[in-house]
């Protein structure tokens, strides 16, 4: 057994686990945060899509031990004070969603590009860039279109902000 | 996937160490094909050895037209280095298509090169730019380091440290991706380098990335896609498996060369 500390959702969080513990099932059985999903287990799905120091990674791909000692980001630490993140705004006015299974991932995998590549998103670009997250409800379309609305929504903002 | 003991190295020395007293023990770079394959039972080593914060291993420079990539460097890093892009675009390109966003900012290049699966996109641009593979104990050219399906010259508790090349005066790559794992069907690296044409194909070959001496020779005397209309290529060293023959992936070999020469200019 080991030892991981994390900052999660800016808490600082530790918990004992087996090395073989993958990330994922840290967040979900040791920390109760189950709002990170666990679709395919293969690297392929994208539902387990959190942001660690930053940057998206698939947590289902990743051991708890590998990211001791990083900041952690889930679909749980997004929204600030009961109010949506935009992302999980345009989410839903889009009807970016049906099932919901993917959505979290979905949502984690939109704040990263917009972080990376805010402003610049077009559809071609936001399809791409969706290459690691599948849907199996909505065709992607909605989801698309989610996607770039919040681009647009929080680069106005930035502008407001200058 | 079966129990494990983790390890955390600050540098080569003590990754080395610590891997020389484990029973079983294998280095973990982003951990994107190994994680994977310990998750499928394919692989079961007794240790990990993380390389991933190792100081040493870390950066990108690039002094006049000699790269070098450290070993931790992700994909990610390598798609958008404006410093590499200035000098070798056709890596950035190749970078960026590897795998997806998430994968590309966990893998790195020592992990992929290291690994050297058969349907990697940079085994194909190291030997492709023949690029020097840099390790804690040498330096080994890329036309002696891919020795088989998953085999390369490293020793047992080598450590590939860097890849080093000198920027070439024209590169290009295509690959036909797996629709679902976005590995290489077949991708071909092209160069023109200051020691002549080079192509390395990956996702192919039986044995492994190769060179393929027809077309170096074709696009020697003409550097056009056209150049490599009249090149045969041969199918009994390719593979074969539920994805593509081998005489699908010998067609598949020229049409990536040709587009691969098209994107280099």
């Amino acid at each position: 057994m080991t030892t991981v500390t994390l900052t999660v959702n800016g808490r600082a969080v530790s918990g004992e686990c087996e090395d073989r513990m993958l990330l994922v099932d840290f967040i979900r059985v040791k920390l109760g945060l189950t709002g990170t999903h666990v679709g395919c287990d293969t690297t392929q799905c994208g539902s387990c899509v959190i942001h660690m120091d930053g940057l998206s990674v698939k947590s289902c791909s990743i051991l708890a031990v590998q990211a001791s000692g990083s900041a952690i980001t889930t679909i749980e630490g997004l929204s600030a004070q009961g109010e949506m993140h935009p992302v999980q705004a345009a989410f839903k006015e889009h009807h970016g969603l049906q099932c919901g299974f993917c959505t979290p991932g979905m949502v984690m995998t939109a704040v990263d590009m917009i972080n990376r590549r805010g402003g610049s998103l077009t559809e071609e670009v936001v399809r791409t860039e969706l290459e690691g997250n599948i849907c199996r409800c909505t065709g992607y379309h909605n989801i698309v279109k989610a996607v770039l609305s919040a681009d647009a929504e929080m680069a106005a903002g930035r502008q407001a902000a200058e | 996937m079966y129990a494990t003991s983790y390890h955390r190295a600050s540098s080569v020395d003590e990754a080395v160490s610590l891997r020389g007293t484990a029973e079983d023990g294998k280095y973990l770079a982003g951990g994107m094909t190994l994680i994977s394959t310990m998750k499928q039972r394919l692989a079961a080593p007794s240790d990990l050895i993380d390389l991933r914060h190792i100081s040493q291993l870390a950066g990108i420079s690039v002094e006049g037209r000699t790269v070098r990539i450290g070993a931790a460097t992700r994909h990610a890093d390598v798609a958008s280095s404006q410093a590499i892009r200035a000098v070798c675009p056709a890596i950035c390109d190749l970078a960026s298509h590897i795998g997806d966003p998430h994968v590309r900012q966990m893998g790195t290049i020592g992990g992929s090169v290291a690994n050297n699966d058969p349907a990697a996109d940079y085994p194909s641009a190291v030997l492709g730019l023949g690029a020097t593979v840099v390790t804690n104990q040498r330096s080994i050219p890329a036309d002696d380091y891919f020795t088989g399906l998953f085999e390369t010259a490293l020793e047992e508790r080598e450590i590939l440290t860097a890849i080093v090349f000198e920027a070439p005066e024209k590169a290009g790559y295509a690959k036909f991706a797996n629709p679902a794992s976005r590995y290489a069907m077949t991708g071909v690296f092209v160069a023109k380098t200051a020691g002549g044409v080079r192509v390395a194909v990956t996702g192919a070959g039986a044995g492994g990335v190769f060179r393929h001496a027809g077309m170096e020779q074709a696009l020697s005397a003409q550097w056009s896609p056209d150049a490599l209309n009249a090149v045969a290529v041969d199918p009994s060293n390719l593979m074969t498996d539920m994805h593509a023959d081998a005489d699908y992936r010998a067609n598949l070999i020229k049409v990536m060369a040709k587009r691969a020469v098209a994107k280099a200019g």
